[in-house]
C-alpha cells in the first residue's frame, strides 16, 4: 500500500502536463490553475470556457492577455507545485480560476508572499476572509458562508421548522453548516458530515428518515449532488421531505442529469440564467452559442472574473500590486448578476436570489428566479479584515 | 432497530459491490504477482459502457452485457498489449505502468464521453422500493445488487473450489512455476483470469450506474478502499475477498450512520459530529491495521 501509494505521487507529479494558449505579442500573464480532470473537472472546464469567451469576445479591449492554464486535479500538493512553478520560472502576478476550497487554502499563501495578485473565481472560505485577508487577495464569487446564510435565511422564510443538514467534511462543508446555522431560526434535528469522496449515501438517507425533518438542507457541490438527489430519491424522500439548496447542489448540468426527482426544489443563487440585465442576456447567448450547454453559475464567475481583471488591466498592471488593487477595487465592469461590489475584505456585496426548479412552456425543467432573499449582503468576517 | 436492520442491508450491499471489484484484483495479485492499479478503469470502462447502451437502447439487460464484455475487452487487451510484459517486474514498475494506464483511460474517456457526468435510469422493473422488514422501505434495485454479488460470489466458488480450471487457478496462486512445469498454458490461464476479473469490475461498473454518477475517475475512489479489502481477506484468496469485502463494508456504513450518534452520548453534539465523521472515514483503515497485526497474511491466506 505504502509503496503503491507513493508510486502514484511520483507519477502524477512527473506526467502532468501543462497546456499553453498564446496571445500576441508581450501580454499580461495570467496563471489559472483550474480542476479539469476528475469528478470535479466540468466546474473547472466551466470557468475557463466562460474566461476564454470573455477574451475572445473582445472584453480585455486593447491590453493583451496571455492565459497558462494548469490542471490540478483536486490535489493540493499538486497545485501548490504548479502555483511554484508559475511564480519563479514563468514570473506570473496574476492568479485565478481554483475551484475548491482545500486547494485555495494550499496555494495562496504561497501566491501572495510572492507579492502576487489572487482573484476568485469559486472558492471563498471563511479562513481567508476574516483576519486573514490579504491585500492582494479578492474573490469575485462569494465568501462561502454567505452562500448558505441565504439558504438558512430561505428555509426561515419557507416556514421549515426542524431541519436536517448535510455537507462533505473539508472546509466549504464546515462553512456550509455554519452560514446555514446563523441565518435559519428554527431547529436543527440532526447534521452529519460526508466524506468528500463519497459517492453512496445509503446510510445518511436512512438516518434523514428516522429523523423526518421538515425539510433538508445539504450541500454537494458536482457529481457529488447528482448522487444524493438520484438516492433521495430512490430512498423514496423526494415528496416526502423537501429539500433547500444552494446553487453548488443544483447547477445547471446536475437539473439536467436529474431531471424530474429536481422539480419544486428551492434553490438560492447569485446569478441565474433568466436574470434579467444586458451583460447577463449577452452572455448566456454567447456561452450556450460556442459551447452548446448551458451555462452553469461557475461560468458567470468565470466570466465575471475575466471582466473585472479586464476593468483593472485598463489602467493597472499586476507587477505594481498597489495601482491594480486600487483598480480592482473599483469593480468597474458590468456583472452577469447585476449589482456588484467589494466589501471591507475584497469579498462581493451582493443580492441573492430564491430560484425554483419548474417545468417551462416547452417542458424542460428550468431554474426560475423568484425574488430576492436578501439585498446588498456581504459576509460576516469582513468586519474581522483589517486592511 | 429498523434503522439497524436498513443500515446492515446497505453495508452488505456496498460489501457485495466491493466484493465484485475485489475478486478479480485479488486473483491477478495473487496468481500474476501483478499490482493492477488499472483495475479502476475497468470499472470506470464497465459503466461508461453501460450508461451509453443503456441511453441509446433503454435496455438494462443490454447495458449489463455491454459493460461485462467492454471491460472484458479491454481487460484482455491491456493485459495481452502490456501487462503480461511486467508480471516478472518490480512491483514499482507495475504500479507506475498501470497508474499510468489510469491516466490514459480517465483522459480517454474524457474524450469520448466528455467531463460531465453521465446518468443511467434504474430499470422500471427493477424501480421503488419494497418492505420486507416492517418499516424499512428498500430500494428493489440495491436488494437485487446484493443478489447478483452472492450469485457472483457461489459462482466463482463452484468455478474454483470443483472444476479443473478452478484447480489450476489454486495451484497457480501457490506454485506457480510448478504449474508452468507441469506443462499447463499459464499465458493463457492469465489472460483467462484477467479477463474474469476484468469481466467483474465492468459488472460492478455497470451496476453502479443507476445509482451514483457515472463520470471520469470514478473508479480511482474506490480503488484504495478495494486495496484494504483484499489485505485484510488475504491476496490471492477469493474467499477472503468475500469476507474482506463484507466486512469493510460494514464497518465503514455502520460507523458513518452510528458513531457520531454514540460520541454524541459522551460528548458535545457539534463536536461529535465532525470527531465521529473524522473516525469514521479512517474506520476500514484501522480495521486494516488491526488485521494485518493479528494476522499479518490476511483473514483468509492462498498460499500455504
Amino acid at each position: 500500500m505504502t509503496i503503491t501509494r507513493r508510486a502514484a505521487i511520483v507519477a502524477a507529479a512527473t506526467l502532468a502536463a501543462p497546456s499553453l494558449v498564446r496571445a500576441q505579442g508581450a501580454a499580461v500573464k495570467i496563471g489559472m490553475i483550474t480542476t479539469l480532470s476528475g469528478p470535479g473537472g466540468y466546474l473547472g472546464a466551466d470557468i475557463r470556457d466562460a474566461f476564454q469567451l470573455a477574451a475572445d469576445t473582445g472584453m480585455f479591449g486593447a491590453t493583451k492577455v496571455e492565459l497558462v492554464i494548469e490542471d490540478d486535479g483536486l490535489k493540493p500538493a499538486q497545485a501548490k507545485q504548479i502555483a511554484n512553478r508559475m511564480l519563479k520560472s514563468d514570473g506570473i502576478k496574476l492568479f485565478t480560476g481554483i475551484v475548491f476550497s482545500n486547494i485555495l487554502e494550499a496555494v495562496a499563501p504561497d501566491v501572495l508572499e510572492e507579492g502576487a495578485v489572487y482573484v476568485s473565481p469559486n472558492a471563498g472560505p471563511s479562513s481567508l476572509a476574516g483576519k486573514n485577508c490579504h491585500r492582494n487577495y479578492f474573490v469575485i464569487s462569494w465568501q462561502n458562508d454567505s452562500l448558505h446564510e441565504s439558504a438558512g435565511e430561505n428555509a426561515t422564510r419557507l416556514g421549515y421548522k426542524r431541519m436536517y443538514l448535510l455537507a462533505p467534511n473539508y472546509p466549504a462543508g464546515k462553512d456550509a453548516i455554519t452560514g446555514f446555522k446563523r441565518f435559519f431560526k428554527g431547529e436543527i434535528v440532526g447534521e452529519a458530515y460526508t466524506k468528500l469522496d463519497q459517492t453512496d449515501y445509503a446510510p445518511e438517507m436512512a438516518q434523514i428518515r428516522a429523523a423526518n425533518p421538515d425539510a433538508v438542507f445539504q450541500f454537494h457541490p458536482g457529481g457529488l449532488g447528482i448522487a444524493f438527489l438520484r438516492q433521495y430519491q430512490q430512498a423514496g424522500l423526494v415528496g416526502k421531505i423537501p429539500m433547500v439548496l444552494v446553487a453548488p447542489s443544483l447547477d445547471a448540468t446536475t437539473l439536467g442529469a436529474v431531471g424530474e426527482i429536481a422539480l419544486g426544489m428551492d434553490v438560492t443563487a447569485h446569478w441565474n440564467s433568466d436574470l434579467d440585465n444586458p451583460a447577463n442576456k449577452r452572455f448566456v447567448a454567447g456561452f450556450t452559442e460556442r459551447f452548446k450547454r448551458m451555462p452553469t453559475y461557475y461560468a458567470s464567475q468565470g466570466y465575471d472574473t475575466a471582466l473585472a481583471i479586464a476593468a483593472a488591466l485598463k489602467t493597472a498592471n499586476p507587477g505594481n500590486a498597489e495601482a491594480f488593487r486600487t483598480a480592482m477595487l473599483k469593480a468597474d465592469f458590468a456583472s452577469v448578476r447585476g449589482a456588484f461590489k467589494f466589501g471591507a475584505n475584497q469579498h462581493p456585496v451582493q443580492d441573492w436570489f430564491g430560484l425554483r426548479v419548474e417545468k417551462g412552456a416547452d417542458g424542460k425543467l428550468a431554474l426560475v428566479t423568484k425574488g430576492k432573499v436578501l439585498s446588498n449582503h456581504g459576509d460576516a468576517y469582513a468586519a474581522q479584515c483589517k486592511i | 432497530m429498523t434503522l439497524l436492520a436498513e443500515q446492515v442491508l446497505n453495508g452488505l450491499q456496498f460489501g457485495v459491490m466491493l466484493f465484485l471489484l475485489a475478486a478479480g484484483l485479488t486473483l491477478v495479485f495473487g496468481i500474476m504477482g501483478l499490482i493492477n492499479l488499472a483495475h479502476a478503469s475497468l470499472y470506470m470502462i464497465g459503466a461508461f459502457a453501460a450508461a451509453w447502451v443503456q441511453g441509446r437502447t433503454g435496455s438494462f439487460a443490454l447495458a449489463l452485457l455491454a459493460g461485462l464484455a467492454a471491460a472484458a475487452a479491454t481487460g484482455v487487451a491491456i493485459e495481452v498489449a502490456v501487462l503480461r510484459r511486467l508480471y516478472a517486474r518490480d512491483h514499482m514498475d507495475q504500479v507506475l505502468a498501470t497508474f499510468g494506464m489510469i491516466l490514459f483511460f480517465n483522459e480517454a474517456m474524457a474524450m469520448l464521453f466528455g467531463r460531465q457526468p453521465l446518468m443511467a435510469a434504474v430499470p422500471g422493473w427493477l424501480g421503488g422500493s419494497v418492505e420486507f422488514i416492517p418499516g424499512v422501505p428498500y430500494p428493489v434495485y440495491r436488494l437485487a445488487i446484493i443478489v447478483v454479488g452472492m450469485a457472483v460470489a457461489a459462482l466463482l466458488y463452484g468455478l474454483i473450489g470443483h472444476t479443473r480450471v478452478g484447480m489450476l487457478i489454486r495451484a497457480g496462486a501457490t506454485h506457480r512455476d510448478m504449474v508452468r512445469a507441469l506443462g499447463v498454458d499459464i499465458g493463457l490461464l492469465s489472460t483467462g483470469i484477467f479477463g474474469l476479473g476484468a469481466a467483474l469490475a465492468g459488472l460492478a461498473g455497470a451496476m453502479t450506474g443507476p445509482l451514483l454518477s457515472v463520470q471520469v475517475g470514478m473508479g480511482d475512489r474506490i480503488l484504495i478502499t478495494t486495496f484494504v479489502v483484499i489485505v485484510v481477506g488475504g491476496i490471492g484468496s477469493v474467499r477472503g475477498a468475500l469476507a474482506g469485502a463484507l466486512l469493510v463494508g460494514m464497518v465503514d456504513t455502520l460507523t458513518r450512520a452510528f458513531l457520531p450518534g454514540l460520541l454524541k452520548s459522551v460528548m458535545v453534539a457539534t463536536e461529535a459530529d465532525a470527531i465521529g465523521a473524522g473516525l469514521s472515514s479512517m474506520a476500514v483503515f484501522i480495521l486494516m491495521a488491526v488485521v494485518l497485526l493479528v494476522r499479518p497474511r490476511g483473514l483468509f491466506p492462498a498460499h500455504g
